[in-house]
C-alpha cells in the first residue's frame, strides 16, 4: 500500500467514524445516567431522512440539520416516557423506535417525495460543505506532511470537526462538572442521588435530551454530510456499531473516540479492498465487516479487561 | 402487586395496547392522504378474503409462531433474545445442509432431518451469548444483537464464496431437489376433501408450529425445567435459595428459544424458497419480539399474535400493491405494538388499574 492510497484510506476513516463518534457520546450520555439505549440506529436513522428531507425542501443544510435534531429529539422524549416516566423494559423501548424510525421514515419519505423512500439528491447549500483548514493550499507540497494536513485533516464538514471537539467537551461535562458527577452518579445509584434531594427524573430526561441531539447531529452528517440525500435504511447498523464502540470503549469518552476510529478503519478498509491477503491468510470482506461485533463481544466476555456497564443502567428507578 | 384481575392483566392491557397502535396506524394512513376504512377493507380482502390470501397469511403465521415462542420462552427466564433474526438465519443453514447433502426421495424423514438441524444450529447460535451471559454476566442483549450482524456475515459469505453453485451469479444455494418439497396446505386439506388455493406458500411447517404452541405449553407450565425457569424469571434470588442453578436455567432456556427460531427455517427456506437465499429470514426474527409481547409469552397469546401478523403482513403486501401506502406501514405497526405492549404497558395498566380501585371501593 502508498502513501496516497494510505492517506485516502485514512481520510475515509475519519469521515466513516464521525457519525459513529456522534452516536457513541449519545449514548454514553444515555447510558452513564443508567438509561440503555439500544435505539440509536432509530434516532439516527430518522435525523438522517428529516434533515435531507428539510434540507431538500427549504434548500438550507442548516434547517436541516435542526430538523433532522428535532425528529431524533422526539423518538428520545419517547424513549424517555417509556423507560423515565412509566418505567418501562428500556430495551424493549430501543426496539421499538428502532422499528418506527426504520417503518416512517420511508412512509413519510414515499408520501412527500414518490421516490420510493428517497430524498432528492442535495446539492449546493443543500448540502454540508467541505471546510479547508487555513494554509492547507499552501502546505499540500510539502512531503507527508503536506499530505496529512492538506488531505486527511483538511477538507471535512464542519460537523465533523465538532464531532471531534466534542469529546473533551463531553469528557469536561461528565467528569469535570456538578452536573456531570450527578449524571453519573444517577446511573450507579440513583437512591443516593434522590437522597440528596437531586432529581433522578430531570436529571435522566436530560441525560436523553443530549443523546437525542447528539443522536440528530450523527443522523444529519449521514445524509447531508457523508451522502448527499437520503436513502431507505441508511443508517445500516452504524447505531449498533457505535453501541459496540461505546461498550468497547467501557463508556468513557476518549476511548469512545479510539474505538470509533478503529471501526472507522475497518469500514474504510472493506470498502476499498475486497479480501485482503496477510501472509496467505486470505481475509475475506466480510471478516472485516463482523470484526467490530466480535471484538466487542470478546470484550463483553471480559476476556480482555472487564466491561462494567454503569450499575444501575436499564432500571428503572422507583421512589420509595 | 397485582391490582387488576388476571383476564384484565392477560387479555384487556394486550387487546387495548393493540387497538391504540391500530388507531395510530389509521391516524397516520389519513395523514398521508389514504383511507383507513379502505386500507382495512383491503387488508381483509386480500389476506383473508381467499384460500389464496389465506395460503400467505398462514405462511407468515407460521414464521412468527416460531420466533414468537423463542422471544417468549427466553422471557419467562427473565432473558430478552433479541437474536431470533440470526438464530432463523443460521437455522437455514442447517436446512439447506441437510437438503442439499443427501438423496432424500421423500420429503417426510428429510423435513425429520432438516427439522432437527435447523433446531440444532438456532440453538448453537443462542449458545455462545447464553454462556457468556450464564458465566460472565455479558448482557445477552448486546451480544444476541451482535450476533445477528456475526451471523448475517458468516451467511453472505457463505453464500458467496462456498455455497453459490457454479456459474450462478446469485448469493444463494442450489435449489433443493423436487422430491422434498413440502406439501402444501393446498395437498394436506385435499385429503379432507377441503380446496385450497395452490399458489400460497403456507405448508406442512404450519401443524408443527402448532404442535410447537402445544409443546412449549406443556414444557413451561407441566415440566419441572419449565416450573424452574418460570422461578428464576420471577424471582432470581428465591430460585437460587430454592437451589435452582442459573447457568442451567440460562443455558435452557436460551438454547430452546435458539432452537425455536432456527426452526423457522423448516418454513421459509424449506418450504417456500426452497433454497437458501441472502436475507431470508425478513425481519421474521424481530416481528417475533412484538408477538411475544402481545400475546403474553403464553403459546395461546402468541399464535393469536401471529396470526395477527401474518393478516398484517399479507395485507400490507396487498396495501403495497393496490394504494401508495408502501409495506414499510407493517413495520410501524409492528413498532407501535411493541411499544404500546412492551415498553410503555404502564400507560395502558396505570389508568385501568385507577378505574379498576374505584369500581370496587364504589361497590364494597
Amino acid at each position: 500500500m502508498d502513501f496516497n492510497t494510505l492517506i485516502q484510506v485514512l481520510d475515509s476513516t475519519i469521515r466513516l467514524a464521525i457519525p459513529l463518534l456522534l452516536c457513541g457520546l449519545a449514548g454514553l450520555f444515555s447510558e452513564r445516567a443508567g438509561i440503555f439505549d439500544i435505539g440509536l440506529e432509530g434516532k439516527m436513522l430518522a435525523a438522517a431522512f428529516f434533515a435531507a428531507a428539510m434540507a431538500s425542501v427549504t434548500g438550507s443544510v442548516w434547517l436541516g440539520l435542526c430538523f433532522g435534531v428535532l425528529a431524533s429529539l422526539t423518538l428520545s422524549i419517547l424513549h424517555g416516557l417509556a423507560s423515565i416516566t412509566f418505567r418501562g423494559n428500556q430495551l424493549i423501548s430501543g426496539v421499538a423506535i428502532n422499528f418506527l424510525a426504520a417503518g416512517i421514515t420511508v412512509l413519510i419519505g414515499q408520501s412527500w417525495f414518490k421516490l420510493g423512500g428517497r430524498t432528492p439528491s442535495l446539492r449546493g447549500n443543500a448540502r454540508f460543505q467541505e471546510i479547508s483548514l487555513p494554509f492547507s493550499e499552501q502546505i499540500s507540497g510539502v512531503p507527508i506532511l503536506g499530505p496529512i494536513y492538506s488531505e486527511l485533516l483538511s477538507g471535512h464538514t464542519s460537523l465533523a470537526y465538532v464531532a471531534f471537539l466534542l469529546v473533551p467537551i463531553s469528557w469536561y461535562i461528565l467528569f469535570r462538572t456538578r452536573f456531570g458527577l450527578r449524571l453519573r452518579a444517577v446511573g450507579e445509584n440513583p437512591a443516593a442521588v434522590d437522597t440528596a434531594g437531586i432529581s433522578v427524573v430531570k436529571l435522566r430526561y436530560a441525560a436523553v435530551i443530549i443523546c437525542g441531539i447528539l443522536c440528530g447531529l450523527a443522523g444529519a452528517y449521514l445524509s447531508t454530510g457523508l451522502a448527499a440525500g437520503f436513502v431507505k435504511d441508511m443508517s445500516a447498523g452504524r447505531g449498533f456499531i457505535a453501541l459496540a464502540a461505546l461498550i468497547f470503549a467501557k463508556w468513557r469518552p476518549w476511548h469512545i473516540l479510539s474505538a470509533t476510529l478503529l471501526f472507522g478503519l475497518l469500514e474504510a478498509i472493506s470498502n476499498r479492498f475486497q479480501n485482503i491477503d496477510i501472509f496467505g491468510l486470505i481475509l475475506p470482506v466480510q471478516f472485516m465487516q463482523a470484526l467490530p461485533y466480535v471484538l466487542t463481544v470478546i470484550i463483553l466476555a471480559g476476556f480482555v479487561g472487564k466491561a462494567t456497564p454503569p450499575l444501575a443502567g436499564g432500571i428503572p428507578y422507583i421512589k420509595d | 402487586m397485582e391490582i387488576l384481575p388476571k383476564w384484565a392483566d392477560r387479555i384487556l392491557i394486550p387487546i387495548i395496547g393493540v387497538t391504540i397502535s391500530l388507531v395510530i396506524s389509521a391516524i397516520i394512513i389519513l395523514l398521508i392522504g389514504e383511507s383507513p376504512i379502505e386500507a382495512i377493507n383491503l387488508m381483509i380482502t386480500g389476506a383473508l378474503g381467499s384460500t389464496y390470501g389465506w395460503g400467505y397469511t398462514l405462511y407468515y403465521t407460521t414464521n412468527f409462531i416460531f420466533t414468537g415462542l423463542a422471544v417468549s420462552v427466553a422471557f419467562h427466564a427473565r432473558m430478552f433474545n433479541i437474536g431470533g433474526e440470526g438464530q432463523a438465519a443460521i437455522g437455514g443453514l442447517g436446512v439447506a445442509i441437510i437438503c442439499l447433502s443427501f438423496g432424500w426421495s421423500h420429503w417426510f424423514p428429510a423435513l425429520l432431518v432438516a427439522t432437527l438441524s435447523a433446531a440444532l444450529f438456532g440453538a448453537l447460535w443462542a449458545a455462545i451469548p447464553a454462556y457468556l451471559q450464564a458465566k460472565y454476566g455479558s448482557h445477552i442483549v448486546i451480544t444476541t444483537i451482535m450476533f445477528n450482524f456475526i451471523g448475517a456475515a458468516i451467511l453472505n459469505y457463505l453464500l458467496v464464496n462456498v455455497m453459490r453453485p457454479t456459474g450462478s451469479m446469485d448469493p444463494a444455494t442450489a435449489k433443493f431437489s423436487t422430491e422434498i418439497k413440502l406439501p402444501s396446505l393446498h395437498d394436506i386439506l385435499e385429503v379432507v376433501g377441503i380446496s385450497f388455493s395452490k399458489a400460497g406458500p403456507a405448508n406442512v411447517s404450519f401443524l408443527i408450529a402448532l404442535a410447537a404452541c402445544v409443546l412449549v405449553w406443556l414444557f413451561i407450565w407441566h415440566t419441572r425445567w419449565g416450573y424452574q425457569i418460570r422461578a428464576f424469571g420471577h424471582s432470581e434470588s428465591a430460585a437460587v435459595y430454592a437451589g435452582i442453578l442459573p447457568f442451567k436455567i440460562i443455558m435452557v432456556s436460551m438454547l430452546i428459544s435458539g432452537a425455536l427460531a432456527g426452526m423457522m427455517a423448516i418454513n421459509n427456506v424449506m418450504g417456500e424458497a426452497e433454497r437458501l437465499i441472502m436475507n431470508s429470514t425478513e425481519g421474521a426474527g424481530f416481528i417475533g419480539i412484538a408477538v411475544a409481547l402481545m400475546g403474553r409469552n403464553h403459546p395461546l397469546g402468541v399464535l393469536l399474535a401471529a396470526l395477527l401478523f401474518g393478516f398484517l403482513y399479507q395485507g400490507g403486501a396487498e396495501l403495497a400493491m393496490w394504494t401508495t401506502i408502501p409495506r414499510e406501514l407493517i413495520v410501524v405497526i409492528q413498532a407501535l405494538v411493541i411499544l404500546f405492549t412492551g415498553a410503555l404497558e404502564n400507560m395502558v395498566r396505570t389508568p385501568l388499574e385507577w378505574l379498576w380501585i374505584k369500581s370496587t371501593r364504589g361497590k364494597g
